[in-house]
């Protein structure tokens, strides 16, 4: 799976996952690893940053409509930031941004996260 | 152009082959002269076409194979995928409801309505055991 990749931080105490390259139905499974691990590890403050993410095929969405919904009922959320417009656009045809927080910038999902739990 | 100007890829049905597929057409759209954001839906069209068959028509059989061939027809480009597998029958299909499918933790269902929102026209065609969807880009 050479044309995508994840790299796991903290910003915060945030949980953050930088996806990179090509989310198609061969390397969605790879995302979907990394997110049930951190929910496995009751880590539920999730950001996803897509900013180096080139691509995304409908397998890629699946992988967020498959675990938002565990997340949210474990009073977490995983929010998607620094999308380029040719992602976002994919998003948009399915009405994702009414579903789902699709914000501009990592920073603001961290503030988010930290403004709910005071 | 004319109907000649058509390229053939033929992949295993494997999802390690998408990345070629959309290499593939990326590049035939572009030098049929598609500019970028119809070159992106294109290739967005097709990864969810070939994803579809590998996955439902040949339920992740890799011996099998798909089919792309990809020409210009007067105005409109056409991009044709045939297999062999299951055939898919569009009108058991119905538009997916994304708030019912994330309370439900469902996924998939989708790829169907992609393509029909990023190309102009789109139809399936059964040939004997062959199955094939065929799909249009009007040349703006």
């Amino acid at each position: 799976m050479k044309n995508f990749h994840i790299n796991h931080r903290q910003a915060d105490q945030i949980d953050v996952l930088e996806i990179s390259g090509e989310l198609d139905a061969h390397t969605a499974s790879k995302l979907e690893d990394s997110l049930k691990s951190l929910i496995d590890k009751n880590k539920h403050n999730i950001i996803v940053n897509c900013n180096n993410l080139e691509y995304i095929a409908s397998a890629g969405l699946g992988v967020f409509m498959a675990y938002i919904e565990d997340v949210r009922g474990l009073g977490g959320d995983i929010k998607l930031t620094n999308m380029n417009e040719k992602v976002y656009n994919v998003f948009d045809l399915l009405g994702f941004p009414t579903l789902y927080d699709i914000l501009d910038d990592e920073k603001e999902a961290v503030k988010q996260f930290h403004n709910r739990d005071q | 152009m004319t109907a000649n100007h058509t390229h053939k890829l033929i992949v295993n049905a494997s999802t390690s082959r998408l990345a070629d597929v959309r290499k593939f057409i990326a590049e035939k759209a572009q030098n049929f002269g598609f500019d970028e954001k119809d070159v992106s839906d294109i290739r967005l069209a097709v990864d969810e076409a070939c994803t579809n068959i590998i996955k439902h028509a040949y339920k992740y059989d890799d011996k099998q194979n798909v089919e792309i061939l990809i020409g210009i027809d007067d105005d409109k480009l056409f991009v044709t995928l045939t297999d062999t597998g299951e055939t898919f029958d569009p009108s058991k299909y119905s538009k997916p409801d994304l708030r019912k499918q994330m309370k439900a933790k469902q996924r998939g269902g989708v790829g169907v309505y992609l393509i029909r929102k990023l190309m102009d026209e789109v139809e399936y065609l059964k040939k004997k055991d062959h199955n094939m969807i065929r799909m249009y880009k009007n040349r703006k």
